[in-house]
């Protein structure tokens, strides 16, 4: 069993903040490609075109037959052979995370690899493999035990790979909409600390304000994003008490692009959705890279949450999905820039909100209770990438598949 | 498989320990010239006299052999690069020899040199080898440590072999290496010292540790008729053996490329393992000397614990192991740590040892390990050297 975590003492603020070192993130192309797989919460093994079998380390032939590799979804098992727990290292990131656990696992998918271990897995244990990102963003095989056990996931080797809100601070962006406070909601109900919840206009009332506000853990906070000033403000007065932000702020209109969209709305929902990202990562992202290995509640993650139409396009929201498309590309770059100080960034994608934005949509639309699982979801993973409903997870795989068809689909 | 042809017409001579140190500011170009500098006042020949040359380093980047003939004054007619690590002594001899012996090449300089300047250990690390950048370091970065750590933990458990048992191989390499001038490891180690060490990758504890250097090896491969014209003693090669990626299907490395062909070594080599008077295995950890012990014959794998307990280790013991100290006592110099088992084995039964002699050595077991390319040791080789001429 793992201890359970306990919220961290009141930091001395005369105290050096622990630097947080990234380790080294030479990668073959191949394992970027396994990363990519990772952020999506895939299990993928390189398998041969020809002889069918599975492959690990990442390699750009077969060493089997010589065929060619693709990446597939693998059976999660696997079996410790053997065990060790590195007490020395001369990475600055491990030295200060010692003693760190590994094993020898044998993949049910057939290779051997080389795993980190959950604290309740031990040789000879049969395990649950998962393939995470580090916080470099390589990725990372992770042996769990095979059925839960107590306070799994506060298991502290473990938690270097999840940004997990259990004990941190986060900054939910809009608490005026739905979805911000049901994602308020459900990071207070998944062990976070505090959420500091956004507010772009504090002398007007919105719906749900009484309830949400009442609700132990949330601390309203002045908040605009079409706002420079605003958002320095917060920063300033928030400082290094921030561990995660999420970005939950939207403005959708529909209309098309030479027919019925409006240049006002579209004007609207660039600066919200786009300006506004870059202010708030211009804002945020140096203080959470500052802290990224500050103890249990270390700075963690940035997260997006985006209409899947900016990968494609959509008819009858042509603006809002230009301005989601804008937004997937900063986050994108966000991304590579914190790989290098420790912090993930992540994108919450969905379909069309159930919200008086989309009345004349047919369903299946999604609720903000499934935005806020999927941001729950995607901390608690540490997945890059994650498909709030149905609708997203519908356009992601076409879109995977072949992303010319889908972007034709789409606009029809 | 054919049978070896045998090595005649190849003498190997003029064995070269530069004495390593822990650190140094100087660069693997150097480490070679020093090497070649000590050859030239063994053998009188200077630059335009090797028409052979034979190179293993890790640290002499960008460079590789072309980049250090060119650096170095030599105009070769034959030349080769061994990128094998532990492996490149023996790789090095068997080409050498081949190439000598079928007049490609008179008179080869075989040359391991290897520099170690502050971080440079962590940095080769880092980037090591494709496998290990994407698949091992990233895993606490334990380094060499950590997987030999998983196939130590796997080989204790599989063979019954325990770290007392280990203790009795490195406390005999120290006593060994005490007499021996170069060695890093000056002082005594005693079993109760091996047992309390301080753990660094469970099992792996501090005197299971090799500990990095810089320094240089080097030995000359040539004809009999050669050797006479300087007037250097000789060795034969009796037999060779080389394997890469054997047993890639093991889930955890318990046996090397050695097992697969080893038969065929001492069937070549016309003896057998008790005609050895010494055995000079590669030694990165204990537990590797221990798979050796199996692997080359000397014993049965189910009784390797009762095999250690029965011998002594030590120069004057009934089977001398590794006995300028070895890598774990001597300190690994890089590449020039698979050069080490050569010189050493050479010395020993040329009677010009380093330390002190086996006595009446003939016939030394040298073997080589080499690259974790991943999980495990890639390149296995063994040689066996004969005393030919003492001059
Ligand atoms: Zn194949």
């Amino acid at each position: 069993m793992t201890n359970p975590l306990t919220p961290p003492k009141r930091k001395d603020p005369l105290l050096r903040t622990h630097v947080g070192h990234v380790s080294p993130n030479l990668r073959s192309r191949a394992a970027t490609a396994m990363a990519a797989r990772a952020g999506q919460g895939r299990f993928v093994l390189q398998v041969c075109h020809d002889c069918r079998r599975a492959t690990y380390p990442p390699r750009d032939r077969c060493p089997v037959c010589w065929g060619e590799l693709d990446w597939q979804d693998q059976p999660r098992g696997a079996v410790i052979e053997a065990e060790t727990t590195v007490r020395s290292s001369v990475d600055l990131f491990f030295r200060d995370h010692l003693p760190w656990r590994i094993g020898s696992a044998r993949l049910d998918a057939g290779p051997m690899a080389i795993v980190h271990l959950h604290g309740d897995v031990k040789q000879g244990d049969r395990v649950r493999m998962e393939l995470k990102l580090d916080r470099g963003g390589n990725p990372a095989l992770f042996a769990l035990p095979e059925k839960e056990t107590s306070h799994m996931a506060d298991d502290p080797q473990l938690r270097l790979f999840t940004a997990d809100p259990k004990v941190r601070r986060i900054l939910v962006t809009d608490g005026r909409e739905a979805t911000g406070q049901a994602v308020a909601s459900a990071l207070l109900d998944a062990g976070a600390t505090t959420v500091f919840l956004g507010n772009a206009d504090p002398l007007m009332r919105y719906p749900g304000q009484d309830r949400i506000e009442a609700i132990d853990g949330i601390e309203p906070v002045a908040l605009n994003l079409t706002d420079t000033g605003s958002i320095e403000k917060l920063a300033a007065q928030l400082g290094g008490r921030v561990d995660i932000v999420v970005n939950t702020a939207r403005f959708t209109r529909s209309g098309g692009v030479g027919f019925g969209g409006k240049l006002s709305d579209l004007q609207s929902s660039l600066d919200l959705e786009v300006t506004g990202l870059m202010r708030l990562a211009q804002a945020f992202a140096p203080a959470l890279s500052a802290r990224s290995d500050d103890g249990v509640n270390a700075a963690a993650a940035f997260v997006d949450v985006a209409s899947i139409h900016g990968l494609t396009g959509n008819a009858g929201f042509a603006g809002s999905s230009a301005a989601a498309a804008a937004r997937l590309a900063l986050v994108a770059s966000l991304r590579g820039e914190m790989a290098q100080t420790g912090i993930r960034v992540m994108s919450v994608l969905t379909g069309p909100v159930d919200d008086r934005w989309h009345q004349s949509v047919p369903p299946p639309k999604v609720t903000p209770t499934q935005i806020a699982r999927a941001v729950v979801t995607a901390l608690q993973s540490g997945q890059e990438t994650i498909c709030a409903d149905d609708v997203a997870q519908d356009v992601m795989a076409r879109w995977q598949a072949d992303p010319a068809l889908t972007i034709r689909e789409e606009n029809k | 498989m054919a049978q070896q042809q045998p090595y005649d017409g190849v003498v190997v001579c003029a064995p070269v320990t530069v004495p390593y140190t822990r650190y140094s500011d100087k660069t693997a170009h150097w480490w070679a010239g020093s090497a070649l500098k000590e050859l030239s006042r063994q053998t009188g020949l200077g630059p335009a006299d090797f028409d052979g040359f034979c190179f293993s380093s890790f640290s002499a980047a960008p460079d590789t052999v072309v980049g250090m003939v060119q650096h170095l004054g030599l105009s070769p007619r034959w030349m080769d690069h061994i990128p094998t690590g532990g492996a490149s002594g023996v790789m090095a001899l068997r080409r050498a020899a081949r190439g000598v012996q079928a007049g490609d090449v008179d008179l080869v300089a075989c040359v391991a040199a290897d520099t170690n300047q502050i971080d440079s250990f962590r940095q080769t690390l880092a980037g090591f080898s494709r496998c290990s950048q994407d698949a091992s370091y990233p895993y606490g970065f334990g380094g060499p440590n950590a997987t030999f750590a998983l196939i130590t933990d796997a080989f204790m458990r599989d063979y019954g072999v325990t770290r007392d048992d280990f203790a009795k191989l490195c406390v005999a390499q120290r006593s060994n290496a005490l007499s021996n001038p170069h060695a890093l490891m000056k002082k005594p180690l005693t079993h109760d010292a091996y047992m309390a060490a301080r753990p660094i990758a469970d099992p792996v504890h501090l005197f299971d540790c090799v500990m990095p250097c810089a320094g240089a090896e080097a030995f000359v491969v040539t004809t009999p008729e050669k050797a006479q014209e300087l007037g250097l003693s000789t060795a034969r090669l009796s037999a060779t053996i080389e394997r890469h990626n054997a047993f890639a299907e093991d889930p955890v490395q318990t046996r090397g490329g050695w097992a697969r062909d080893i038969d065929a070594l001492w069937s070549a080599a016309g003896c057998t393992p008790q005609d050895v008077d010494m055995v000079q295995l590669y030694d990165d950890y204990p537990v590797i000397v221990a798979m050796q012990l199996a692997d080359l014959g000397l014993c049965d794998k189910a009784e390797l614990s009762q095999f250690i307990a029965a011998h002594d280790f030590t120069i004057t013991g009934s089977m001398p192991l590794n006995t300028n100290g070895g890598q774990l006592s001597a300190g690994q110099a890089g590449a020039a740590g698979g050069f080490q088992n050569v010189t050493e084995g050479l010395r020993q039964v040329l009677h010009c040892p380093l330390g002190d002699q086996v006595p009446d050595a003939k016939r030394a077991l040298i073997s080589g390990f080499g690259l974790v390319n991943y999980d495990r040791g890639v390149c296995t080789g063994a040689a066996i050297l004969e005393q030919d001429v003492l001059r």
